[in-house]
Formats: C-alpha cells, sequence, structure tokens
C-alpha cells in the first residue's frame, strides 16, 4: 500500500505551491501518471482521499490523466506498443525496445483557491 | 482560482535523498545492492549463501528491512558480518530517507558491499531508489513463470534476477525456460542467473559475476598479500 506514501508526496508538491503564492486552498491537482509504474489509480484516489484531511487540499479534486506505455525500437525504429503483456522486446526485429512514456508519475499543475475567492464563498 | 504550472516528479524528494545515499557510498568506495523480492523468495538465504563465498576477500556490511522483528540481521551476525535492522512498522517498502537514517547509526566507510535487504514485496519497491548502485532481485520458481508479466516492474527496474529454488523443479511443475523468456522479455538488460542457495547450485556463476563488477579494493587486497 505504498500509494499512501505517493499520495502523501503529491501533497507535498500541492502545499508547498500554496504557501508559496499565498493561497489558503487547493482546489485541483492533476497528475500524470503512467501505466507502467507502480501504481494502482483505483489504490491512489483511496489514498489521496485519506491523506488529504486537514491539509489545503482537503477539498481538492486528484485529476489523474494515464499515460499508456509507448516504446521505440532503435534498431528498426518501429513504435508498435508492445502486443498486451508488456514484452520489451521489439515486435518487428526482436531487439530490446526503449521506452519512450509510461513511467511519469508527475504532478503537472495546481489550481490554488485566491484568498479573496475563499473569503465570497464562505459568506 | 489562480494555475500554477508545476512539472515535477512525485518520486523528487525521494530521489534527492537517494542521490545523497549515492553520494555517499561513492565517496565510501562502496557498492551498495539493493536486494528485493517477494517474502519468502529466499533473499535472506541467498544473502547468506552469497556472503560465506564472498566474504573472505571483501569488507561486507548489510542492513535488513522488515516489517517486524530482528531475525533477519541475527542470521547476518551469526556469519561474523556486521548489520542494521530497520523495522518499518506497517510501511511495505525502504525509501531513501530510512536508508540515510540506518547509515547515519551504521557508517559504511571501509565497507566494499553494502547489502541493503528490502521489505519482501513484488511491487512497492520497486519505486523507490535508495541510492543502490545495483539492483537485485531474487525470483523463486515455484512462485509461477507467469509472474514477470504479472509484475513487471520490479524485473524491469533489476539488473540482476536471481532464479532462486531451481531444486525444486521437479516439484513445482514450473518451466525453467518459460520463466526465463518472460524475465528477458520485461527486462532484456537483465544478467539472469538460475540459482538454489540450498544446493548451491549456480552460486559460483552469480558470485563470479559479482566478483567481475565490484573489486575490493586495491589498498586492502596488497595488505592481506602481505600478511
Amino acid at each position: 500500500m505504498h500509494e499512501l506514501s505517493v499520495a502523501e508526496s503529491i501533497l507535498n508538491i500541492a502545499v508547498t505551491q500554496a504557501q508559496n503564492h499565498d493561497a489558503p486552498a487547493i482546489e485541483r491537482i492533476k497528475l500524470r501518471l503512467g501505466e507502467f509504474t507502480g501504481v494502482v489509480r483505483e489504490a491512489l484516489e483511496f489514498a489521496f482521499e485519506v491523506a488529504r484531511q486537514g491539509t489545503p487540499a482537503e477539498l481538492a479534486v486528484l485529476e489523474i490523466e494515464i499515460i499508456p506505455l509507448r516504446t521505440k525500437c532503435p534498431n528498426c525504429g518501429c513504435t508498435d506498443k508492445p502486443a498486451g503483456d508488456f514484452c520489451l522486446l521489439c515486435e518487428r526485429c526482436g531487439q530490446p525496445v526503449e521506452i519512450l512514456s509510461g513511467r511519469e508519475m508527475e504532478v503537472e499543475f495546481v489550481d490554488l483557491a485566491e484568498a479573496l475567492e475563499l473569503t465570497k464563498r464562505s459568506t | 482560482m489562480e494555475r500554477v504550472s508545476v512539472v515535477t516528479d512525485v518520486r523528487k524528494a525521494n530521489q534527492d535523498i537517494a542521490q545523497e545515499n549515492r553520494n555517499l557510498f561513492e565517496a565510501c568506495g562502496t557498492c551498495a545492492i539493493n536486494l528485493m523480492s517477494a517474502p519468502g523468495a529466499g533473499k535472506t538465504s541467498v544473502l547468506e549463501a552469497t556472503i560465506r563465498q564472498i566474504a573472505p576477500s571483501y569488507e561486507v556490511a548489510v542492513i535488513e528491512g522488515d516489517l517486524q522483528t530482528s531475525i533477519d540481521s541475527e542470521r547476518i551476525r551469526a556469519l561474523g558480518v556486521s548489520a542494521y535492522q530497520i523495522t518499518t512498522g506497517s510501511v511495505c517498502h525502504l525509501d531513501a530517507r530510512m536508508v540515510a537514517k540506518a547509515v547515519a547509526e551504521f557508517p559504511v566507510d571501509g565497507i566494499d558491499l553494502l547489502f541493503i535487504e528490502n521489505v519482501g514485496n513484488l511491487v512497492c519497491p520497486a519505486e523507490f531508489d535508495l541510492g543502490e548502485a545495483l539492483r537485485v532481485m531474487v525470483f523463486s520458481v515455484p512462485e509461477g513463470a507467469e509472474k514477470p508479466k504479472k509484475y513487471p516492474l520490479m524485473f524491469h527496474t533489476a539488473d540482476v534476477v536471481l532464479l532462486n529454488k531451481i531444486d525444486l523443479i521437479p516439484y513445482a511443475g514450473v518451466s525453467l525456460d518459460e520463466l526465463w523468456r518472460n524475465v528477458v522479455e520485461v527486462n532484456p538488460r537483465a544478467a539472469v542467473f538460475p540459482i538454489s542457495c540450498k544446493t548451491g547450485q549456480g552460486m559460483d556463476a552469480w558470485v563470479g559475476w559479482l566478483r567481475e563488477k565490484v573489486k575490493p579494493r586495491l589498498c586492502r587486497m596488497l595488505r592481506r598479500d602481505e600478511l
């Protein structure tokens, strides 16, 4: 259940941004998550709900974009995704392929509430 | 509402500390090896068998990671090798901060080979860089030939895959060829060694590879020769 550590790291990044911008709250966190990472989306969403409590991201939405595994063969240039089951040998020539995408785990942006907006909303 | 572009890797905080660990290991001339596997694949037994073969000519130390108990570090100390136990409580993997804390109390100066035995888990440890120079994965043959496809990430990130318990092949009904092929498909670059730490089969090839990769320090070798 390392998704909790991952959720905490995401929150640390977002909360640091909120502090740097004097924002009272975080409204949205956008995450780019590669298909070939050790993170399960559903487990991360659940862990995020637990970890955000008591932080400025308490009401934040975690938006997750799944980035597919894409590869390229340095030998023949073939960029077809390896068939189904994570075979990292080229379908055409059998050589090891390079991973172009699918290992991402990155916070792309955060939407921060402005102090004024929050006051407006609470009145 | 203000949108702030961040573009920061979630693993960065861990990686920064891992890099500090790596710098420390390099400065000490220590090769750190992150040893990973599912629970029960035989990490500690492989470690004991490896240490028995390699310890006479190398200075070895071990950091043990477990949820609970210090059983493993006691097993290592019984071989005359110093060991430090990290108990993670409920955390399913070691991270770079835990290792940094360990080496602050357990100096690696003068150590050629530092084995860091991770928590038994086939998924989580793969995403956490500890600052190691080598990742060695132990996979026991009876776990099944299809596992590299089901749990590709740890196989993919390993430099070495040790296929342990080959003495059990006749009883487990697992094809070593099929298993080996599946390992290569998710990690074409890995060095793969079929071994049995119980019978000793294949251990020479693995330890020979390790000796080639990691040389003990010349000054110590000279000193030993003079004795």
